[in-house]
């Protein structure tokens, strides 16, 4: 299926620069073309609908209420500045009054705006991915290298891969309440049962793509180790780990997909801090402009979602070996 | 009388099947001297790559062995240098590097690292390859990247260097381009070189003796061809010369009359058999 893409592509890069920019032009007024379309058809669409919020909204109140938002942020930081110069200057006061004074430094406590709650939920998801990742991997190997690993494994991984992040979620939200007991937390437990939900759920892909690209090693290869007789560590780095590189990646493209995914759904289902929060409190509260900022926040979710698919193929292009692959 | 520097005795190997084991080789018997070049020459299937990977180590003999210096091979290693067919580079590391990995992993603790470097650049000029040092296997054509399969054995510094059908996959006229390096390089080094081929020309102009093989199963040597050849050999002016044209006749009459391949075509037995003809009947009255 992608013999005829990666023709096209190839033809593409000995293509004069003006046919290369023509080109670029019309992909560019495609896509605008696609959107524009979307865009007016949701107008159209939207104002027949009804609901219990009033009429559905379309993007122009879509985009009134990005702003709004951005509003708000601005005056919940305009408040949390003031909020911190007013304590700094009542400490100064104190201090000059009694140079004993003991001074305590409050943090703000303001309600969390969209774009807090975005830079949570990144910050969450990149934490859950990773340790997934730093799982999945190395255990990906050591399964994938030995066949015996893997028939002992396998059942496992089959069985808890298919398992819903909405079921992980009470077990894991019950096992953190009681193994992480501690007077001063590092972490929020609500961060911590996000952060776990999401490794669960996130690992597989990146696991067995793993297990795949090690255990597809060419044999030529495997002979070049045998006779050179790498250890076992040397053999992982050099022949194995860089030959697993493009399988690896595929499996952390579709975890941090899912990963994301995961996550919007356990915030909303266990009211952790971040977008999913963000999405619930609003269908909640139930205001006329909730359906808009849930509409915003639909789009940022998707949006996020592309740009860390993007992210994530950037990295796998500089990381390959093989750059005549064409990744998409 | 003097020991053999390699030595094949009794070397055989049998598969386990459903059907109880199958015997692909048994009773190769070879001594091989210092300095002597070795090709294995027979149809494809009658076990050549089988002789090879007993004595690289990469397989285990079922009975007899590969005694290497008085000492008995069982494992792979580096001084029994492969050279493969499909040239085997790491693709993700560039020439220089790739010769690097085994002359990093042989002189270990042996050579320090401008002695390491000067060794790995000495290899790559042997084979001609030093203006593409920094270059990846993808981006060089199939002869070179045999070129630097080559230096990456000869790096090894092997007591033999096996040779895995080394040329099969090039174009003619890159491979006799490759054999006259080979022979210059042998020339210089004077390896113990065990060869596969199926180029009787190549055989006929590297070697030293050329070891028929016999079908398998159970395959063996079937004979063994003395090549008196004077060194160098200049292959345009053997052309025309009346014993090497004699060496290339025997090994022919040895793989096309004595040995002659029967291509056995299982698939067209049941059709036959559906459509019941006079012949087939007459026969099955026969075989009843």
């Amino acid at each position: 299926m992608s013999a005829i893409p990666t023709q096209w592509s190839r033809v593409q890069r000995y293509l004069p620069a003006q046919q290369q920019l023509q080109n670029w032009l019309k992909q560019s007024l495609l896509s605008a073309a696609g959107i524009a379309v979307f865009v007016l058809l949701w107008q159209l669409l939207a104002s027949q609908i009804t609901t219990s919020l009033g009429s559905f909204p379309g993007p122009v109140q879509v985009a009134q209420q990005w702003s709004g938002l951005v509003a708000e942020h601005k005056a919940e930081k305009t408040r949390e500045a003031a909020f911190y110069q007013r304590q700094l200057e009542r400490n100064a006061a104190s201090l000059a009054a009694n140079p004993d004074a003991v001074i305590t430094v409050r943090p703000y406590s303001g309600r969390p705006t969209f774009f807090s709650q975005i830079f949570t939920s990144l910050y969450t998801v990149l934490t859950g991915f990773v340790l997934a990742s730093i799982l999945a991997i190395p255990a990906g190997i050591v399964i994938g290298l030995s066949p015996r690993l893997y028939s002992a494994f396998n059942p496992l991984i089959q069985l808890f891969k298919p398992v819903s992040p909405l079921a992980w979620l009470p077990l894991v939200t019950i096992l953190v309440s009681a193994l992480y007991q501690s007077e001063q937390p590092l972490f929020a437990r609500s961060f911590l049962v996000s952060v776990f939900t999401v490794t669960l759920c996130s690992l597989w892909p990146t696991l067995l793509n793993t297990i795949v690209g090690v255990s597809n090693i060419s044999p030529d290869l495997q002979n070049v180790s045998r006779v050179l007789q790498l250890n076992w560590l040397t053999h992982v780095r050099r022949i194995v780990l860089p030959s697993a590189v493009p399988m690896i990646f595929t499996g952390l493209r579709l975890s941090l997909g899912i990963a994301w995914m995961v996550l919007i759904a356990a915030e909303m289902l266990a009211q952790n801090p971040g977008l999913g929060k963000f999405v619930w409190d609003e269908f909640q509260n139930g205001s006329s402009d909730s359906l808009s900022r849930i509409c915003v926040a639909v789009l940022v979710i998707g949006l996020i979602g592309y740009a860390l698919d993007r992210l994530m193929l950037q990295l796998q292009q500089r990381v390959n070996w093989d750059k005549s692959a064409q990744l998409r | 009388m003097q020991k053999a520097h390699l030595e094949l005795s009794q070397l055989g190997i049998s598969f386990p099947t459903p059907k109880g084991p199958f015997v692909a080789l048994q009773n190769v018997n070879l001594d091989i001297g210092k300095g002597e070049f070795i090709s294995l020459i027979g149809h494809s299937g009658c076990g050549k790559s089988t002789v090879l990977n007993l004595v690289a180590g990469l397989l285990q003999a079922s009975s007899g062995g590969v005694i290497l210096n008085q000492k008995e091979v069982n494992a792979p290693g580096p001084e029994r240098a492969v050279v493969f067919q499909n040239h085997s580079l790491l693709p993700w590391l560039s020439v220089y590097q790739n010769v690097e990995l085994a002359v990093k992993q042989v002189f270990r603790g042996q050579k320090n690292k401008t002695e390491m470097r000067d060794w790995i650049e000495h290899n790559l000029a042997l084979v001609q390859m030093s203006h593409a040092r920094d270059k990846c296997p993808a981006e060089i054509s199939g002869g070179m990247k045999q070129r630097v399969g080559i230096a990456r054995a000869l790096a090894m510094q092997p007591q033999v260097l096996l040779m895995d059908e080394p040329f099969g996959a090039l174009d003619a006229l890159t491979r006799a381009h490759l054999q006259d390096s080979l022979m210059e390089i042998q020339a210089r080094l004077n390896n113990t070189v065990i060869m596969i081929t199926h180029d009787v020309d190549e055989a006929v102009l590297l070697s030293d003796r050329i070891v028929m093989m016999t079908n398998g199963p159970s395959a063996t040597i079937g004979e063994i061809l003395q090549i008196e050849l004077p060194r160098p050999r200049n292959r345009i002016a053997l052309a025309d010369c009346a014993t090497y044209n004699h060496y290339r006749h025997q090994v022919l009459s040895f793989l096309y009359e004595k040995q002659r391949k029967v291509e056995v075509l299982p698939k067209a037995e049941p059709v036959k058999a559906a459509v019941a003809t006079p012949e087939l009947l007459a026969a099955q009255e026969k075989r009843a």
